[in-house]
């Protein structure tokens, strides 16, 4: 089982899921993460085999296709194959917001220091640093703003209900 | 005008600092320019042909004194002494040094500015009616909206990814200065059957390289919904706006293969979840950002309309500026000035530090401390009152600020172009100048009237050439310079695309293609007839068959 850095409600955490492609066989007892439709194929045989199951949504999935998968999965993770990318930032508000998810959302791909704060922001808790990068350069970035003007997943506040 | 409170403040210091690391981390090589590069995007931070560029965003268009000369002190310190005024009414320097950069920011955070948002695919600086707070024709000043628009829009974290660049514009008036239908999102202040004021809201306009006039998705938003509408119609854009190719990724390709009518639905069903939510605006915080906006304190004692009038019958000279850069203002006794930086020999909207420190100067004197740019690349004072307008003119004449040109011809729209840009194919800049050149006979310009001349080094279409009621593209045909006319284009109320004249012509020949196109006009034209209705009312054949039959 490999483990990696991950940053987990902004701390460090090492972290043992595995991403498992179309075809790979499930690992007895592992974490894995899968695509939406190795999910909506084979979805007890996963559940069966792997300890905890995930899945991956990309920005052309639809998030609500997992609404009702909700109390079995135990994390879903969000795929920015591109940094410039943004359309899971969208999938991650409406999980959090419109459909409800609680478990851990996780941010998948080439995720820089960059984007953490904006994440964060959008209700992603789970933040999978590329691996030739520093997490402890990224924890900064949670830091390097005080105030933030909308409403969003980590407040319901707009700033004009501070002033 | 507005001011930044303890919050508004924090942020552009604590945006100084962050970009301040990520400079650093480029400079150390912690970051390749290929990561580097999205972060100075962000931050309005291009790298051009010969340099990085450097656009300052100006929001909505307003500026106090103080700010002018800390734009001046820019140009001065960091550039070779000047800078650009962009259509979007925003600020560019051409020549700052990376390393130096942080500390710009840090200047402009002190006076409440910053470069936030000036690039990159995400919400840019919101725009407006460069006369909003005193046109005569104004329902409402939109400016507090467009505060409210850029608190929200700076640093959203759902929409700072988004597919493509998004630009939005307000117009309070009835008559549009602001270019809405050519925008992502334009807002038009308008009165409901119960006498209640909110938004038109149009969608899906731009120029670029596929031009679109956009269209009405909703004919009444109220106010208090403002932001929660857009923060839906951006999140069906996020989501649905095609990523593959560059090229086809604006709002507008998704409203027009959608049609409004369907893209309007997905927009109102999302709209419906949201509406009620903490996006719901205040009436305290309109209120609270209104009150930035009010009236300055107009003297009861402007001075007579009709002393400036007599002096204008024995000046010729200033009698032209007072017809050409002199405008209406709702307060009798006070007018609002265009300064024309469309001077001959200066790029369109070049203005340098000297410029700009008495413009500072000049409005504290004039024009209770305000200076406002226009997407027409020029400057206003917007309130002087008649018994001072002689003054400053005399002031504006002696520093190449009283140029006569505004609404002619030689008010030109155009872009940097190869002088500058990585993208352009055409030196825009240099064909202004022979243009400049040939039509240098101001009773000729005023004789012709009205006539907008908009012109891009290439098909990104900065210079708005789609929107020209003359037209003039840049293209690079075999290494050389060629360029297209088009006719009958117009950013305003009754919007068009202007269409191709013919084939492309070479740059020398190009000011004689402009003359034979006025030439029409002028023998074709009913009595005060502009440029534009007599061109929509005879078509483009004649103006075709002079241009290219002796050619």
């Amino acid at each position: 089982m490999t483990q990696r850095n991950v940053i987990r409600n902004r701390e460090i955490v090492q972290d043992d899921w595995e991403y498992l492609g179309a075809e790979d066989a499930v690992p007895q007892g592992a974490k894995v993460i899968v695509e939406l439709a190795r999910w909506k194929q084979e979805r007890d045989e996963l559940l069966q085999a792997a300890e905890k199951v995930g899945v991956l949504l990309k920005g052309d999935d639809d998030p609500k296709e997992l609404v009702e998968d909700f109390e079995v999965l135990s994390a879903i993770s969000l795929d920015f194959p591109k940094f410039a990318d943004g359309r899971c930032y969208s999938h991650a508000r409406l999980l959090r917001s419109r459909h409800g998810w609680k478990k851990d959302l996780r941010a998948h791909g080439d995720i820089l220091r960059d984007q953490a704060f904006f994440l964060w922001r959008c209700g992603i808790d789970v933040l999978e640093l590329r691996e030739d990068k520093d997490p402890n350069d990224a924890l900064e970035a949670f830091r390097e703003f005080s105030v933030t003007y909308q409403p969003a997943e980590d407040t319901d506040k707009a700033i004009y209900h501070l002033r | 005008m507005y001011r930044y409170d303890n919050y508004d403040a924090k942020i552009v210091h604590e945006r100084v600092a962050q970009f301040r690391g990520q400079v650093e981390r480029r400079l150390a090589g912690e970051l390749s320019e290929d990561e580097f590069r999205p972060l100075r995007l962000m931050n309005g931070l291009y790298l051009q042909r010969h340099a990085y560029m450097l656009r300052v965003a100006i929001p909505y268009g307003l500026l106090s004194s103080e700010q002018v000369r800390v734009l001046a002190k820019i140009a001065r310190d960091y550039d070779k002494g000047y800078g650009h005024i962009t259509t979007r009414q925003n600020i560019q320097y051409n020549w700052p040094k990376l390393q130096e950069v942080p500390d710009l920011l840090e200047e402009l955070a002190n006076v409440e500015m910053h470069a936030i948002q000036t690039s990159g695919n995400c919400i840019r600086n919101i725009s407006a009616d460069h006369f909003a707070g005193i046109a005569g024709d104004e329902l409402e000043d939109p400016r507090p909206y467009c505060e409210i628009m850029r608190q929200w829009s700076t640093f959203h974290p759902e929409f700072s990814f988004l597919p493509r660049k998004f630009k939005i514009a307000f117009t309070g008036a009835t008559r549009d200065r602001a270019a809405v239908r050519f925008h992502d999102i334009g807002f038009r202040v308008v009165e409901n059957e119960s006498g209640e004021r909110g938004f038109e809201v149009i969608v899906g306009g731009g120029m670029g390289r596929t031009p679109i006039i956009g269209e009405v998705v909703r004919e009444f938003l109220p106010k208090e919904h403002l932001l929660s509408y857009t923060e839906a119609i951006l999140r069906v854009y996020n989501l649905f706006g095609r990523r593959d190719n560059k090229y086809k990724a604006r709002i507008k390709i998704l409203v027009r293969s959608l049609g409004v009518e369907e893209f309007g639905r997905l927009v109102e069903e999302e709209w419906e979840q949201i509406k009620d939510s903490a996006l719901h605006l205040t009436q305290e915080e309109i209120d609270r950002v209104s009150a930035y906006f009010v009236d300055p304190d107009y003297s009861d004692e402007p001075g007579e309309v009709s002393e400036v009038e007599a002096f204008a019958a024995s000046n010729p000279r200033f009698a032209r500026w007072y017809k050409r850069n002199v405008h209406e203002h709702k307060v009798e006794g006070y007018f609002a000035i265009t300064l024309s930086l469309k001077a001959p020999g200066v790029p369109p909207g070049d203005i340098t530090d000297e410029q700009l420190d008495l413009v500072a100067d000049l409005a504290d004197t004039y024009s209770f401390g305000r200076v406002r740019t226009t997407h027409e690349q020029n400057l206003v004072l917007s309130d002087v009152p008649a018994k001072q307008l002689v003054a400053l003119w005399e002031t504006l004449d002696a520093n190449a600020l009283a140029t006569p040109n505004v609404g002619t011809l030689a008010d030109m729209i155009c872009c940097p172009g190869l002088d500058f840009c990585a993208l352009a194919n055409a030196g825009s800049i240099g064909v202004a100048a022979s243009i400049y050149e040939k039509f240098d006979d101001l009773d000729y310009l005023y004789d012709l009237g009205e006539i907008k001349l908009k012109m891009s080094g290439c098909i990104n279409s900065c210079g708005h050439h789609h929107v020209g009621h003359i037209g003039i593209l840049g293209i690079d045909k075999r290494g050389e310079e060629f360029y297209q006319l088009m006719l009958g284009g117009e950013a305003s109320d009754d919007a068009s695309l202007g269409k191709w004249l013919g084939p492309a012509l070479a740059k020398a020949d190009v000011p004689d293609a402009v003359g034979k196109v006025l030439d029409v006009y002028v023998e074709e034209r009913a009595d005060g007839e502009r440029f534009i209705d007599t061109y929509r009312r005879i078509g483009p054949d004649k103006f075709k068959e002079r241009v290219y039959d002796a050619a």
